[in-house]
Formats: C-alpha cells, sequence, structure tokens
C-alpha cells in the first residue's frame, strides 16, 4: 500500500453525475452557483448589458456585503435551531451608538475617535448577544421570542438615543469603512490579496494531498484536483480584474477592493474555518444535529448557544458600521427589516430551518442573490413596491426547491 | 468474586420524574470482568438506572460507588472521567456529523495549533471500525446516511475507543444483523477477559443469559432480583420479569400461565 487510494470508478468520469462525485463538491452549491450565473445573465439581457458592467457589480459587492456579514452568523444561529429576528434593530442601534460616539461625544478629529466608537459598538454588539443568548440558553426562552423582544427593543433605543435625531457627519476614516470615494483598496493591494488566495488554494490542496496520502486515505484524482484549483483561480483573478475595472468618477485610477467587500472576505474566511476546523464549530453543527447526543457527549450545549448569540451580535455590529459609514450618518431606521434579508440569503443559501445543515458559503452566495435581484430589479425600474413582492416569491420557490431536492436525494 | 469489593455498587438508586418513579430504590452491583444483564418490560426503567451511571441523570436518592469509594456523577462528562462509556439505546449520534465526529463528540483530537486533528480522528476511527465492521466504508459522510447497523457500529466503536473500565450496553445489537451481533458477542467476551465490566440490557433473553454472570430484573421501576446465571433457568428468569417475583416464590401454575 504505497500509492495512494483513489475513489473508485472516478478516474474516468463519463457523465455529469460522475464528473461532480469526483470532484467532490456540495451539489447544493453547485446548484446555487449555477443559479446566480442564470440570474446574472438574465438580467444583463433584460438590462441591455448594464447588469454585468464593472461598475454594477462593484456595487453589487459593496450591497451584498452588510447582509452577506450577517448571514454567515445566522448559519451558525439557524444551524443551532435557532434564530436571530434582531439582528436588524441591533445593527441600527449599535450602528446609532457608534455615530452619537463620534459625533457628540469623543473630541472630533483626532486620530483615534473612529477607533474607540467601532470598538464601543463592537463591544455593544457582542454584549447585546450574551443578553439575548442567555434568556435562550439558560432561561429556556425561545429564541423566536427572546429576538423578537430584541427587534422592538433595540430598535426603541436606536431612536430613544437621540431622541429620533439623524446624527451626521460620520468621522472621515470611519467612512472608509463604508466603501465610499476613498473606501477601495487600488489596484496594486487587490492583486494582492488575488495573490494570497491564489497562494492559500494552492498550499491547502497541496497539503491536504500529502497528508490524506500519507495517511493512505482516499484522495480525489489528480484531474478533478487541477479542476477545481483552476477554476478558484480564474474566480479570484476575475474577481480582482472586475473590481479593478472600475474607475474612481472622472479618472483611471481603479477602485480595486471596496473595503467592506475585503471585511466581507476576511469574515468570510474566518467563520469558514470557525465551522471547519475548531471544536466550537464542531459543537454547533453537533447541538442542531442532536442535541440529546451533544449533551451526552459532554458538550456544555447552554455556553455554546450563548456564543452563538454573542457572535451573531459582534457581527451584526459590523455589518452596523459599515451601514452606519455608508450612509455617513447615524439614523434610528437603519437596517429596518434587514434581519429578513439576512434570514432569506442564510435560507437561499442551503440553511435548514430544522437545524444541523448549512455552509458558509452558500450563506454568501444566498446573500450574493438576493442582492443581485434586488439591484437588477431597481436598474429595470420595476415599481419599488413589487420588489419585496418578487423577493418574497423568490424566497419560497428556492426553499420550495430545496425541499424537492431533499427528498428526491433521499 | 463475591466478597471483593465491587466496580460499581448504585445503592438505593431513585428517581423521580413528574409523579412517576421511574427507578425506585434499586441497588445492583458489578465486578471487574464481569457481566450483569439488566431485564424487564418496556418501561420497567432500565435505561433510566443506566443514565444515572452515565451522568445523564442525577438520582433523586441513593448513592454510586466506583471500587468502594463513593462518587458525585453529575454530567456524563463526570461519567466517562472515571472510565465509564456508554452505549445509549437510543445511540446519541448526531445525524448531520461523519462518523470520526461522533467518535470524538466532546473529546476532539486537537493539532498542536488548537484546531480539530481530522485526520487522526479519522484514522483512530478506521481503526476501531475495522475491528467492529471491517466492510464499513462510509467514514467521512453524515451518519444519517448509514444504516440502522452501521449507525450502532459507531456507537459501539465510540465506546470502545476510549479503553473503557465500564461499559454500559442498552440493547447494542437491536439494529443489527445475525453476523454482527456475534461479532458484539465475541467483543463482549474479549472485553470481560480484559476485566471490563459491563452492564448489558437487552430484550434477547438467550443474548443475555449466554453472555451474563449475573441478571437482575427490574420490574416498574423496582428490582426484582438479582441472580447468578448458573443458578436459574431461562424460564424461571422469565417469571421474574413477567410475574415479578423470585424464583423460589412463582409457583408451578403461574409459570404454567405464561406460556
Ligand atoms: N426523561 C423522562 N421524562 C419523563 N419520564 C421518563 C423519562 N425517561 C423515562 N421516563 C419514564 O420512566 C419509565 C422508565 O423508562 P425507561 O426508559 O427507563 O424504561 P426501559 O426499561 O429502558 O424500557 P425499554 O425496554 O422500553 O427501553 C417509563 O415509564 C418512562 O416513561
Ligand atoms: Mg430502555
Amino acid at each position: 500500500m504505497t500509492t495512494a487510494v483513489e475513489n473508485p470508478g472516478a478516474t474516468r468520469p463519463r457523465g455529469a453525475r460522475d464528473l461532480i462525485a469526483a470532484l467532490e463538491i456540495d451539489t447544493r452549491l453547485l446548484a446555487m452557483a449555477a443559479a446566480l450565473v442564470v440570474i446574472w445573465v438574465g438580467l444583463d439581457i433584460l438590462t441591455g448589458g448594464i447588469f454585468l458592467t464593472a461598475r454594477n457589480l462593484w456595487n453589487l459587492s459593496v450591497q451584498t456585503s452588510v447582509v452577506g456579514i450577517m448571514a454567515t452568523g445566522m448559519v451558525l444561529v439557524i444551524v443551532a435551531r435557532h434564530i436571530d429576528l434582531s439582528v436588524g434593530s441591533l445593527l441600527g442601534f449599535v450602528g446609532m451608538i457608534m455615530a452619537v460616539l463620534q459625533v457628540e461625544i469623543l473630541p472630533i478629529g483626532t486620530s483615534w475617535t473612529w477607533l474607540v466608537s467601532l470598538a464601543a459598538g463592537l463591544i455593544a454588539g457582542c454584549l447585546i448577544g450574551a443578553f439575548q443568548g442567555w434568556w435562550v440558553a439558560y432561561r429556556a426562552v425561545p429564541a423566536f421570542i427572546v429576538t423578537l423582544g430584541g427587534l422592538l427593543i433595540f430598535r426603541g433605543l436606536a431612536w430613544w438615543i437621540t431622541q429620533g435625531r439623524t446624527v451626521a457627519p460620520m468621522d472621515p476614516t470611519f467612512q472608509l469603512m463604508g466603501g465610499g470615494l476613498d473606501g477601495s483598496i487600488g489596484a496594486f493591494w487587490s492583486w494582492v490579496v488575488g495573490a494570497v488566495f491564489i497562494a492559500a488554494a494552492l498550499f491547502k490542496t497541496v497539503r491536504t494531498r500529502q497528508r490524506r496520502n500519507r495517511f493512505n486515505f482516499p484522495v480525489r484524482p489528480l484531474w478533478a484536483e487541477a479542476l477545481i484549483l483552476a477554476v478558484s483561480i480564474g474566480l479570484i483573478v476575475s474577481f480582482v480584474l472586475v473590481m479593478n475595472s472600475y474607475y474612481r468618477p472622472r479618472t483611471q485610477i481603479p477602485q480595486g477592493i471596496p473595503i467592506p467587500v475585503l471585511i466581507l472576505i476576511v469574515v468570510a474566511v474566518a467563520m469558514s474555518a470557525l465551522t471547519k476546523v475548531t471544536k466550537f464549530g464542531r459543537y454547533v453543527f453537533a447541538i442542531g444535529g442532536n442535541p440529546e447526543a451533544a449533551e451526552l457527549g459532554g458538550i456544555n450545549v447552554r455556553k455554546v448557544t450563548v456564543m452563538i448569540f454573542v457572535l451573531m451580535g459582534f457581527l451584526a455590529a459590523i455589518s452596523g458600521a459599515i451601514q452606519t459609514a455608508r450612509l455617513n450618518a447615524g439614523l434610528n431606521s437603519t437596517g429596518s427589516l434587514l434581519e429578513l434579508s439576512v434570514i432569506a440569503a442564510a435560507v437561499i443559501g442551503g440553511t435548514s430551518l430544522a437545524g444541523g445543515v448549512g455552509t458558509i458559503a452558500g450563506a454568501i452566495l444566498g446573500a450574493l442573490i438576493m442582492q443581485s435581484l434586488q439591484s437588477g430589479m431597481i436598474l429595470l425600474d420595476i415599481a419599488t413596491p413589487m420588489q419585496p413582492v418578487v423577493i418574497g416569491l423568490v424566497l419560497i420557490v428556492a426553499v420550495w426547491l430545496d425541499t424537492v431536492y431533499q427528498k428526491r436525494r433521499r | 468474586m463475591t466478597g471483593s469489593v465491587p466496580l460499581v455498587e448504585m445503592r438505593d438508586i431513585s428517581i423521580q420524574f413528574g409523579g412517576i418513579k421511574a427507578v425506585d430504590g434499586v441497588t445492583v452491583t458489578l465486578h471487574p470482568g464481569e457481566v450483569v444483564g439488566l431485564l424487564g418490560h418496556n418501561g420497567a426503567g432500565k435505561s433510566t438506572l443506566i443514565k444515572i451511571l452515565s451522568g445523564a441523570y442525577q438520582a433523586n436518592t441513593g448513592s454510586i460507588l466506583i471500587n468502594g469509594q463513593p462518587v458525585d456523577i453529575r454530567s456524563p462528562r463526570d461519567a466517562k472521567a472515571l472510565g465509564i462509556e456508554t452505549i445509549y439505546q437510543t445511540l446519541a449520534l448526531a445525524d448531520n456529523i461523519d462518523a470520526p465526529g461522533n467518535l470524538f463528540l466532546g473529546r476532539e483530537l486537537m493539532t498542536p495549533w488548537g484546531t480539530l486533528d481530522d485526520d487522526a480522528m479519522e484514522r483512530a476511527t478506521r481503526d476501531v471500525m475495522g475491528r467492529l465492521n471491517p466492510n464499513f466504508r462510509k467514514i467521512k459522510e453524515p451518519v444519517k446516511n448509514l444504516s440502522g447497523g452501521q449507525r450502532q457500529s459507531v456507537a459501539i466503536a465510540r465506546a470502545l475507543h476510549f479503553n473503557a473500565k465500564i461499559l454500559i450496553m442498552d440493547e447494542p445489537t437491536a439494529a443489527l444483523g445475525p453476523q454482527e451481533t456475534k461479532q458484539v458477542a465475541e467483543l463482549i467476551k474479549q472485553l470481560k477477559k480484559e476485566g471490563i465490566g459491563i452492564f448489558l440490557i437487552s430484550h434477547d433473553l438467550h443474548d443475555v443469559f449466554d453472555l451474563s454472570d449475573r441478571v437482575s430484573v427490574m420490574k416498574n421501576g423496582k428490582l426484582v432480583g438479582t441472580c447468578r446465571t448458573s443458578e436459574v433457568t431461562k424460564d424461571e428468569v422469565l417469571g421474574m420479569i413477567i410475574l415479578g417475583k423470585l424464583p423460589g416464590q412463582q409457583t408451578a401454575a403461574e409459570l404454567e400461565e405464561m406460556h
């Protein structure tokens, strides 16, 4: 037994089914990516080629970041069989805290004002998450109720802080987080980010293969590995190219990756790692799969539950910073109804409301799909009242398709 | 073996759920290298009794002694720390997680960098499963995609891997085929030789009779009695289960009526 064991029957793919099996990629993720491509191409045709321009895609990526960041946390919440209806209000409340700190409490124009207010906002997000998680875990109040209460409480508090007044403008450094005028990292650094990801992909592939070979575990056939790597690198390069093809207004200077999108990327990588390689991530899935088994395995289910809500609060606070920076103001209505977009993104992204199933990548694809539809409808001049109608129908159909798919697989 | 300090002594254990006394003043003992069969009707309180030993429930009254020392088992973690491993009747598997993930649930192997060491866990799983169910291939699949017997093998493998001193098996072969059931029986004999004490719960009287040194019979939460298997017949044990009376108190007429 010196050579690697390859998956039987996978060396020469015959049909699409064999191909997918050999690639060992999540078919559901693949289906979602396909849906995204169909939506993009469709919208591009309908808008006469406006949708797939660098400018629109760049804006789309910025719009996706706020919902995408929170959707990664919502995946964990839903996987653990809970729900968080408060994230929109939480985002608004925390955004307001950061705005008030910058404009009315901390000295204006110092180099650290933005940092202190951001830190305060993130801490507030964690504390709110801990508060809600405590009610869920230690007082056994269903998360639906606790966070429904949270939805009302934090929206009310966001209004109460300034008695409904709008607070502006934000600190210039803080504004960068919104991806506004200067809020992108430029062509050079965008390529650096791209290069880092390509290097990471190569490194991971080689390492995994080496390790699995060492223990004589089955590995993917080489051609499959190469194909996956080629597609990943292609996607990374295209992404950077698109971001660099959108110029600052009236110049030839490429914008590059917007800072909020960079934050989304960092969050996505971190959350992915959290779900795959940490005990915490494993426990969240175990609790969602079988809470009794988790308990009998000696997992402190309550503590993990609180941590999930703390994490969700933290992510909502990050999104709150981005949204407040983008609007360049603290408004008491910031983030209204956003909880529904976030939950929809997670669910469209394959997170099962029954718990135990969900991926970070899926949630981000889900957020991208939602945002694409929204931005496409604006480009198509669809009447404002009809837009949520379409989104609502898409959500229902998407979940229905998923149940059909799940049944057929069994 | 009698006379020596028992490996486990559960003394006068009671637990109540709402108004129901699920276990009522039960005392059982287990010695090293001994198999004690726990028998009784559905709902007799067998699973509840052993769940007190495995840390899933806390008794309302009574005490547990390990090697003669009173212990306080407040959680499954405490029980495992004392070398008590359990195969639950419900298997207690997280369906969405693969076999290695379930095997090490709550006791994950970590790399020096503090991340899950999936390779090491997969290797260990392949090892134990190789001993238990050599045909097992679906290592990396969520256990919900496994057959009932395969799932049971995973649950057994989990109890085996951690070198238990005390093993609790609640219906370990309910979903297994004849081949695998025989393998588990062999396994029990082997573990017994290694000096492990085993509580075996099964509805198959023949199995229990063949494997156990003693049987304890429960009825409606109470202990009917404990007998040495070499000193009673299957019919007498059946009588204990159905009539709730010790062999000496069973009348011929009652035994006749059972058949
Ligand atoms: N968590 C619980 N809450 C309430 N009642 C319970 C609980 N667990 C067990 N019971 C009750 O306690 C009694 C004993 O149940 P137990 O599961 O111990 O029976 P058993 O002997 O294992 O039966 P079986 O052979 O069917 O597995 C039953 O009446 C059951 O309904
Ligand atoms: Mg039982």
